[in-house]
């Protein structure tokens, strides 16, 4: 039974389209012309900046955006040049990159990874972007970097701490300013051995899923090596809110250190449970109890309120660093916003700096040329002295801090105290580290794209 | 021994907030027949009561002081709080510190009005809209709200301490010489949740307006021709149901800190606790509450994520499967309630 | 044609015609213009209101005609999504067996899941699934991505790794799913004066899955398995009284809305072989409600809508930023173009759930029926007011 009502126009449609699709085989090819993904042709460079603007690291995202703004104003000429003056490079001149002016599009990554690729690839595919950036948290940094891998542009990672972003997941069009976990147990260790003593017991609790885990075979490691025991380690579920029933097997466990590998609201939550159960005020083993929190960030400290003081961890960057491009940042930043920048705002800051400035030395956008430029780049002048983008794993190696919990903050932001300045050589790690996904860990060939 | 007492106490916390939550969104279905998916938002707006009394109480004049400096090298701002500079320091210091307890008394009004406007302006409509209407417009109401509390207050979560003669731990074992510190607002928050549910039981079962009210549950139809204006009583529950909630999220601030999202955290949790109690029914849902927190605590034990990895993840639903599929209508619910 | 009634072809032509039509219709402004920012028309989003519609009109196939309202049909789609991405791991890249293991997956986890949820009706029943949802979501996140037994990588998504097995992937190849050679990222871009369109392979391939599956529902909506369906959702208990078992029935309807969407999972991950656990948390199987409810329950076109809709906010909306905003008002006098800033700020950028979260009660107030309804007042309005005597594509809802 056909119930056809094929007319002139249906033929005529229906053949146009059969006639496109004979067409197709000698079409689809990509866009000629051009050596790699995106090059700019006019007069302005477009980068791709994807944060979290929704979800809970939305502050983060907010702070990184406001970094990114600075950095292109900074790139463009225009209001006091921050870490420009700073860094020891000379070659960004304020006149955008290769002369080009620089323009931005921000997208949402919904701190998902699906979302956050979405994000990227419009970035890429629509606006042109030649870069991407940004992002809050491991998960969808390495989602983004293996995209940006395929799609041929370079991925400057933001706020990403798991070692496997610059480990097993490391990628050749990737790179990595910010320190891992395996440099926040290597930096943090010894200043616990140094106040907590080298007869420890440990308790850990873990965020169940990839970035607690590494961060958490990190500090164990680091602090076993150093003659602590490891009680136990227990998982949390992500979604958890209240911590209370993983707490109060701590107190009976006879361990006298609680190490929450917790991040965002995880640790907000878990802290405050902790001191509400009085862990603060216990005397285990003749010691007193102390709970250590191995990434800090000043916006979650900020969380947690009263409950940071006196507890040690680490972190990337503070505002309260008194080297000259540190103070720079924190002067154009804060003259801009009316208050300092985050640890998160700092990265993504350097980052956009470090890739523009290797653009101007490779003399080309082209994903390889940049890579090769920064492969192996020392540079100083940018806030954590001097550092180096190691080639083989892509991954920033700088002087990583120590922090602790203010006891008496003078304004809302001075809530953490800067410990101990721990020499870069003292994080560095060999980049076929078992940690780090061992020998078989590879960068893979850069992707120049279409 | 003690560590199960301890997981029992932790299970009854936590099955208070659920046990509130659950409360209000069975009262609100069972007197309006309503799904309110923006339940959970009334919670976090609750607990942002807290938040905005003790930023209220918090507003301060700025005096420079030139001997400190800011971030920028600037002299330094010193904020003194208004409150401090009317009562005096020491009375100021200890109003500021009660906020929390003092939220409660903001926490009323306002929820009950946001209960009223949300039932009049909105709810109202949707009585004779299929369940998946009123789900869709709720939840679309919960993700506006959310929003706006996010704009104005940020996505990070916010610390709202107890005062502090409520902070730090007392024994509760003392009696029965074990040695049992526990939080001490957590005390306080489970005794008030038994003090709402209490409340609300009381005033359904031995007031006048309780009476009607539950005749109206059972038959609204009679009722109404008894020439009894049922719909405004059951305008009044909603607001009482939305009171509830807040007054749930208003306690909690000070044992995790609100964020905007929290509500949407408890909202697919309190959903499965009213499932479990069964439809329409109020013993169950605080029943179920309590069941599931202390289910919740003991699978977070490290006897039972060694013995069963993840279980701590799953428990909830597990037990949700378990229970709908032996007990086809929950633990307490009655026949054809949404079985639609 | 087809077997299908004359209001149905035409709708199922206007499908066709729109869907292949999309790169142009998705990009009416030229590519240098400021309103460029609301073109849609790039193979990612394509290729996602695509997906979108096919993950939706299955979900109505359960919803629309038998009323039951599951909560975790977003587990489908992330178990189709780890099947695909599996295949590309252990053997090819080619999207066939991949996408044909994922429509397989996700029919096996709903033959049990349907099996035990639907002992159960009403809200009984959507707790239940959100229930399997959730552990799925939990067990996928954390549980089954131990570095014992990984199987779906956890937080970081599950992905093909250079030293994977592959067994016949050959070098001629291209390194990312293909169709039998043509790979899904390949695109043509047409440059027509002022204007670029994309055609990108990938999306040609989802645009032919969704007219498939668009006219299988349409067979399925008219064919008596769907009249029984209706029937369960209007009086199950009079059906029984008939002598029909209306549960055979429903598991039939609930396998088979499963299967499109692991169908809709196995075309994401051949889009792009990445398959994160986020894509089965309930509020993933939240989104595939509303697209429905949004776009018009119970009608062939409007979940397709609704997944449109809601991809559009999601990707168009939140890209606009303050920049963007103050270039659009940039005519306006100073203090003028401020001020617009300051209105438009709150709902643009990090402010689009808010946005959305609004239009969703207002479609859900004022258009019971969803866009479907919408577009039927609209249609009706013209055609009142005499201008026009055919409004072109007209929709009309199955019941």
């Amino acid at each position: 039974m056909s119930k056809s009502n094929f007319t002139r126009r249906g033929v005529l449609k229906t053949g146009a389209v059969a006639g496109a699709g004979l067409a197709l085989p000698t079409i689809f090819t990509a866009q000629s012309g051009h050596a790699f993904t995106n090059d700019p042709t006019g007069g302005s460079v477009t980068l791709g900046f994807n944060v979290p603007q929704t979800g809970p690291y939305a502050d983060e995202g907010a702070d990184e955006l406001r970094a990114y703004q600075l950095a292109v104003e900074h790139l463009n000429g225009e209001g006091d040049s921050g870490m420009l003056n700073t860094f020891t490079s000379k070659e960004l001149q304020g006149n955008g990159i290769l002369g080009k002016k620089v323009e931005y599009v921000t997208g949402d990554t919904q701190t998902k990874s699906d979302a956050a690729r979405a994000s990227a690839k419009s970035m890429i595919e629509k606006d042109g972007a030649i870069m991407i950036t940004g992002g809050s948290s491991s998960g969808v940094a390495i989602a983004v970097q293996g995209l940006c891998q395929e799609a041929g542009v370079i991925f400057m990672a933001g706020l990403t701490h798991s070692n496997d972003t610059t480990g097993k997941d490391r990628k050749a069009n990737g790179f990595r300013h910010f320190f891992n976990g395996y440099m926040s147990g290597a930096a943090l260790a010894p200043v616990l051995k140094n106040i907590y003593g080298d007869d420890r017991k440990a308790y850990h609790l873990t965020a169940d899923y990839t970035w607690g885990w590494t961060q958490q075979e990190s500090i164990a490691a680091a602090t076993e090596a150093l003659g602590w025991e490891t009680v136990n380690n227990v998982l949390t579920p992500l979604a958890s809110t209240d911590f209370s029933s993983y707490i109060a097997p701590v107190l009976n466990s006879g361990a006298d250190v609680l190490v929450l590998n917790h991040y965002g609201g995880n640790m907000v939550n878990s802290l405050t449970n902790a001191v509400q159960f009085g862990l603060r005020e216990k005397v285990v083993n003749g010691k007193d109890f102390e709970i250590v929190v191995p990434l800090y960030s000043r916006l979650m400290a900020k969380g947690a309120g009263a409950n940071v003081k006196g507890i040690h961890g680490s972190t990337n960057w503070h505002w309260s660093l008194q080297d000259e491009g540190s103070k720079a940042f924190v002067k154009s930043f804060g003259t801009k916003y009316g208050f300092p920048p985050s640890q998160a705002a700092h990265t993504c800051y350097v980052q956009t700096l470090l890739y523009a400035d290797a653009v101007t030395r490779a003399g080309s956008f082209a994903p390889c040329a940049v890579a090769e430029a920064l492969e192996g780049f020392e540079f100083d002048g940018l806030g954590n002295g001097k550092t180096l983008y190691r080639a083989e794993d892509h991954q920033c190696f700088k002087d990583v801090l120590v922090v602790r919990g203010k006891e008496n903050p003078t304004s809302e932001f001075d809530l953490l105290e800067v410990v101990e300045v721990t020499p870069a050589a003292q994080v560095t790690y060999a980049p076929d580290h078992a940690m780090f996904g061992g020998a078989d860990a590879s960068l893979g060939e850069c992707n120049n794209g279409a | 021994m003690d560590g199960l007492i301890l997981q029992i106490l932790n299970g009854l916390d936590k099955g208070s907030a659920y046990a509130l939550i659950a409360l209000g969104l069975t009262l609100i279905f069972g007197t309006l027949g309503v799904v309110n998916f923006a339940h959970g938002a009334l919670f976090m707006i609750g607990a942002f009561c807290a938040v905005t009394i003790s930023k209220i109480l918090n507003i301060s004049y700025e005096v420079v002081d030139p001997n400190q400096t800011d971030f920028l090298g600037n002299p330094l701002k010193v904020k003194t709080p208004y409150v401090e500079s009317w009562f005096g320091p020491e009375m100021g210091t200890s109003i500021i510190d009660w906020s929390v307890p003092l939220a409660i008394l903001l926490t009323i009004p306002v929820m009950m009005l946001i209960g009223l406007i949300m039932e009049r302006g909105l709810i109202k409509h949707f009585y004779s809209r299929e369940h998946a209407d009123q789900i869709l417009v709720t939840f679309g109401l919960a993700i506006v709200l959310q929003e706006i509390i996010k704009y104005y207050f940020g996505a990070n979560p916010i610390q709202t301490p107890p005062p502090e003669a409520l902070q730090g731990v007392a024994n509760v074992g003392a009696a029965f010489g074990m040695d049992l510190p526990y939080p001490i607002w957590r005390i306080v928050y489970f005794c008030f949740s038994l003090g709402i549910i209490g409340a609300v039981f009381a005033f359904l079962q031995f007031t006048t307006f309780g009476m009607v009210v539950r005749a109206g549950m059972a038959d609204r139809e009679t009722v109404g021709l008894l020439g009894i204006n049922i719909d405004r009583r059951f305008t009044i529950m909603f607001a009482i149901a939305a009171a509830v909630a807040g007054l749930a999220g208003v306690m909690y601030a000070p044992i995790n800190p609100p964020n905007y999202h929290m509500g949407m955290d408890f909202l697919v949790l309190s959903f499965v606790v009213v499932v479990v109690g069964g439809m329409g029914s109020l013993p169950g849902a605080v029943l179920a509450g309590f069941m599931l927190g202390i289910l919740e605590s003991f699978a977070s034990t490290t006897w039972a994520t060694t013995t069963l990895p993840g279980i701590n993840q799953i428990i909830i639903y597990l037990v949700a499967i378990i229970v709908l599929l032996t007990r086809p209508r929950g633990l307490m619910g009655r026949k054809g309630v949404m079985e639609e | 044609m087809l077997g299908l009634n004359n209001k149905d072809t035409k709708l199922l032509i206007a499908v066709a015609v729109l869907t292949l039509l999309a790169p142009f219709i998705l990009n009416p402004f030229p590519a240098d213009s400021a309103m460029a920012q609301f073109n849609a028309g790039y193979p990612d989003l394509m290729q996602r209101f695509v997906i979108f519609g096919i993950f939706a009109i299955g979900f109505n196939i359960l919803f629309g005609l038998t009323g039951y309202l599951s909560f975790g049909h977003a587990a489908f789609l992330g178990i189709g999504s780890y099947a695909a991405v599996w295949i590309f791991k252990l053997f090819t890249y080619n999207v066939v067996p991949a996408i044909a293991l994922a429509v397989i997956m996700a029919g096996l986890f709903s033959v049990v899941i349907g099996y035990v949820s639907l002992r159960r009706s009403g809200i009984y029943f959507s707790i239940l699934t959100l229930a399997f949802a959730q552990m799925s979501f939990a067990l996928a996140y954390s549980v089954l991505s131990n570095p014992k037994f990984n199987l779906t990588n956890g937080e970081t998504g599950l992905q093909v790794y250079s030293g994977d097995l592959q067994m016949f992937h050959r070098d001629s190849l291209p390194d990312l799913p293909h169709l039998f050679g043509l790979s899904m990222r390949s695109t043509y871009n047409l440059d027509l004066g002022a204007w670029s369109f994309s055609f990108n392979a990938g999306y040609y391939l989802c645009a032919i899955v969704l007219m498939l599956v668009f006219y299988l529902s349409i067979r399925i909506f008219r064919s008596p398995f769907g009249l029984m369906l209706r029937a369960i959702k209007s009086n199950q208990t009079r059906m029984s009284y008939t002598g029909l078992n209306p549960r055979p029935h429903t598991l039939a309807a609930f396998v088979i809305s499963g299967m499109y969407a692991g169908l809709a999972g196995g075309l994401m991950a051949a889009m792009d072989p990445l398959a994160g656990a986020e894509r089965m948390q309930w509020t993933a199987s939240g989104e595939v409600v509303l697209m429905t409810i949004l776009g018009g329950t119970g009608t062939l076109i409007g979940p397709v809508l609704g997944a449109g809709f809601i991809k559009y906010f999601e990707n168009i909306f939140s890209k606009i930023n303050d920049s963007i905003l103050h270039e659009w008002f940039a005519f306006l006098p100073d203090g003028l173009e401020n001020f617009m800033v300051f209105i438009v700020h709150p709902f643009i950028g990090k402010g689009w759930h808010l946005t959305l979260g609004i239009l969703f009660m207002l479609v859900v107030i004022f258009l019971p029926g969803g866009l479907v309804e919408g577009g039927q007042r609209i249609g009706k309005w013209i055609k009142n007011r005499g201008k026009a005597k055919d409004s072109g594509a007209t929709t009309e809802p199955a019941e």
